[in-house]
């Protein structure tokens, strides 16, 4: 607190600061678009990356659904976890008999043309487990038990598909088939497949004995679970069927250590739960044109920003250059008036990144289930913030620039 | 010295002696005060007239602190504005300076009684007792109870005299005027002088006038004729200027 020269009481720049609100609220057309402008932004930026996020999640979905092992051994050329470069029976054995593995099992995943009993076809993925412990088998079941696949032909599918791609006529009871079901025609009405209910993979019969939950496949496909050796007959014959190999370490053994052990005896490639998954998602970044055109899509959405909210801002600042040269004139220093548009710049960015990203957090909770490739990590908004910032301060810059250079005998001028 | 303690040795408030200002370099220098010499009296009204581009806004302009001379000497409420700092001379001018400009340039975003409250508020004056001298001065204008209105709500005659309010709020010692009448028409333009005369009329405090507008000169103590960067001839009115006190002459363009 100072005493001014007039003898008022006075104190620092708060009503400074509330005037330059005021001008940021009160010019309602271009703070709408400024802020317009920042919403589409944070909004485009933040989806985008969050759907790509979701779908990149969505290629190691069946990693993280199968929790119990340490290592997944892979064949050297497999790329990412659907790549079909299948293993001998035998490298399961070789890979036993490394020192430090608790346990090694064959796995098979793959997709397979299964036929409903409806007549229609439709591709689903295969995850065939070990026989003897299950291992492998998947992370959630809500109907039936895992050690129902020891049953005769039995199967188990995932609860997002039975209702949709493997959808039945209503009227089907379970184990029956229906030959003249049209499923092009609208009116025809479906139910969930359901336990009891048949299907064909390869010609050979499949018992639905459980509904059990998993993480959407990149492809959406439904996911089938069976035993390791049944998944085999239903698999057109070959004489590399495994998959993979999932592995246990020894207690106290490092899987990282273990892992090299397994590659230099087997030769085979042998990865962490992490950095299988890392292997993978690094075969769709590089291999696909995912990222180019989730990128240019965010990009656009930067774009966006600065053609929208940034030359806007910039433009509001110049319409307002004649009352910061007046205030300049009757005494404002640059320094208070660089304060007024640096916190004109700050509020809208806050403004527009709240409600961008808010908008986006609404778009993903909007989509029930996990129909929607949709995941927000805390780097999104970290980065869209950042997007946004480079947006603001850009423009709040050049808007400076002219507030510095503003000679205050202008106001004469105009 | 602190720059708003210039000291009053006589009744000259600003006093320029040969003032120079060139603006750019070599062939492109176009200079525009060439020698100006003028006096203006505390308590008066000096009106700077001349043809466009004779310098009479560069000379309000260095006055007003808003630009340094070249040469020349000059003074004004007894300070050399040429020795202060730029933050002195900032300091200066929201201390001692109030601006009535041609356009008004009232913040539309802000209320009437806000747009008056600047000079104070960029003094560091609390929002209440800002708020509280701007009312006061609104209701001296003619203007109370149109405090929470926006410009944009008011005639360009009442704009202009939200402007002369806040010339006035913060009791500068010089007031400066460019062509505060010719956005307005010539009654608003005589009432809009009237209220510039009432308000301004003060015994320790000059007022500068830039126009072209001949109807208003009957409000001058001082007419000075600039022409081609120098002060011609500075015309002493021979009568009491007019001002909205008693006795004072009907609108001629009622």
């Amino acid at each position: 607190m100072v005493e001014s020269a007039t003898g008022c009481a006075t104190r620092d720049d708060p009503l400074m600061k509330y005037f330059a609100l005021k001008m940021l609220f009160g010019d309602v057309a271009k703070f709408y678009g400024i802020l317009l402008g920042l919403t589409f932004a944070s909004l485009l930026i933040s989806q985008q990356s969050a759907i790509f996020v979701g779908l990149m999640s969505r290629t190691v979905g069946f990693i993280r659904d199968t929790g119990q092992a340490d290592l997944w051994i892979i064949d050297p050329d497999k790329l990412y976890v659907d790549d079909q470069k299948p293993l001998r029976d035998t490298e399961v054995d070789r890979v036993r008999s490394v020192t430090g593995v608790a346990w090694a099992v064959p796995l098979f995943k793959g997709l397979l043309s299964a036929k409903l009993p409806s007549g229609e076809r439709e591709t689903c993925d295969v995850i065939g487990i070990d026989d003897a412990t299950l291992i492998g088998g998947p992370p959630k079941v809500l109907e039936g038990s895992v050690a129902d696949l020891r049953n005769p032909d039995a199967i188990m599918i995932d609860n997002a598909s039975r209702g949709r791609k493997l959808a039945l006529p209503a009227g089907l009871a379970p184990g029956d088939v229906m030959l003249d079901f049209d499923p092009n025609d609208p009116a025809a009405k479906r139910r969930p497949m359901g336990l009891g209910d048949v299907l064909e993979l390869n010609e050979r019969r499949a018992v639905v004995v459980g509904i059990v939950e998993t993480t959407p496949t990149f492809q959406s496909q439904p996911v089938i679970y069976t035993t390791y050796a049944r998944a085999k007959q239903y698999a057109p014959a070959n004489r590399r069927t495994a998959s993979l190999v999932l592995v246990k370490a020894l207690s106290g053994v490092e899987p990282k250590e273990l892992a090299k052990r397994i590659e230099a005896e087997t030769g085979l490639l042998a990865f962490t739960p992490d950095d299988f998954s890392w292997r993978t998602i690094s075969y769709w970044v590089s291999q696909t044109g995912i990222p180019i055109n989730f990128g240019i899509a965010i990009g656009l959405g930067f774009l966006v920003g600065v053609a929208i909210a940034g030359q806007m801002f910039y433009n509001f600042t110049l319409d307002n250059l004649k009352y910061f040269g007046a205030m300049k004139a009757m005494g404002a220093s640059t320094r208070r008036l660089l304060v007024m548009v640096a916190l004109q710049a700050f509020v809208a960015a806050v403004l527009g990144l709240g409600i961008g990203l808010g908008i986006t957090c609404m778009f993903g909770l909007s989509v029930p289930g996990n129909r929607l490739a949709f995941r927000m990590l805390w780097h999104i908004p970290v980065m869209t913030a950042g997007a946004v910032t480079i947006i603001c301060v850009g423009s709040a810059l050049l808007s400076m620039i002219r507030v510095v250079r503003l000679d205050p005998a202008e106001v004469f001028k105009t | 010295m602190s720059p708003a303690a210039g000291t009053r040795d006589d009744d000259v408030a600003i006093r320029l002696t040969d003032v120079t200002k060139t603006f750019g370099k070599g062939d492109s220098a176009v200079p525009a005060l060439r020698g100006a010499t003028l006096e203006a009296r505390y308590g008066e009204s000096t009106f700077l007239v001349g043809p466009s581009g004779c310098g009479k806004t560069t000379l309000i302009s260095i006055v007003a602190g808003l630009l340094h001379r070249d040469g020349g000497a000059m003074s004004v409420l007894g300070t050399d504005l040429g020795s202060l700092s730029r933050g002195q001379l900032t300091r200066w001018r929201s201390e001692n300076v109030g601006f009535i400009f041609q356009a008004f340039n009232l913040i539309p975003q802000l209320t009437v009684a806000e747009n008056v409250s600047v000079p104070l508020v960029i003094r560091g004056v609390r929002r209440r007792e800002a708020l509280r001298k701007a009312a006061a001065i609104l209701d001296a204008v003619g203007l109370g109870g149109r405090e929470r209105s926006r410009p944009n709500k008011l005639s360009g005659g009442q704009q202009q005299r939200v402007a002369i309010a806040r010339s006035l709020v913060h009791d500068p010692r010089i007031l400066v005027c460019d062509e505060p009448t010719s956005a307005l028409d010539a009654s608003v333009g005589w009432k809009v002088m009237q209220q510039i005369a009432a308000v301004s009329q003060h015994p320790d405090r000059a007022v500068l006038v830039v126009t072209h507008d001949e109807r208003i000169f009957p409000f001058a103590h001082r007419i000075a004729h600039m022409d081609d960067g120098r002060i011609k001839r500075v015309d002493q009115q021979s009568h009491q200027p007019l001002h909205a006190g008693a006795g004072a002459p009907e609108d001629p363009f009622r």
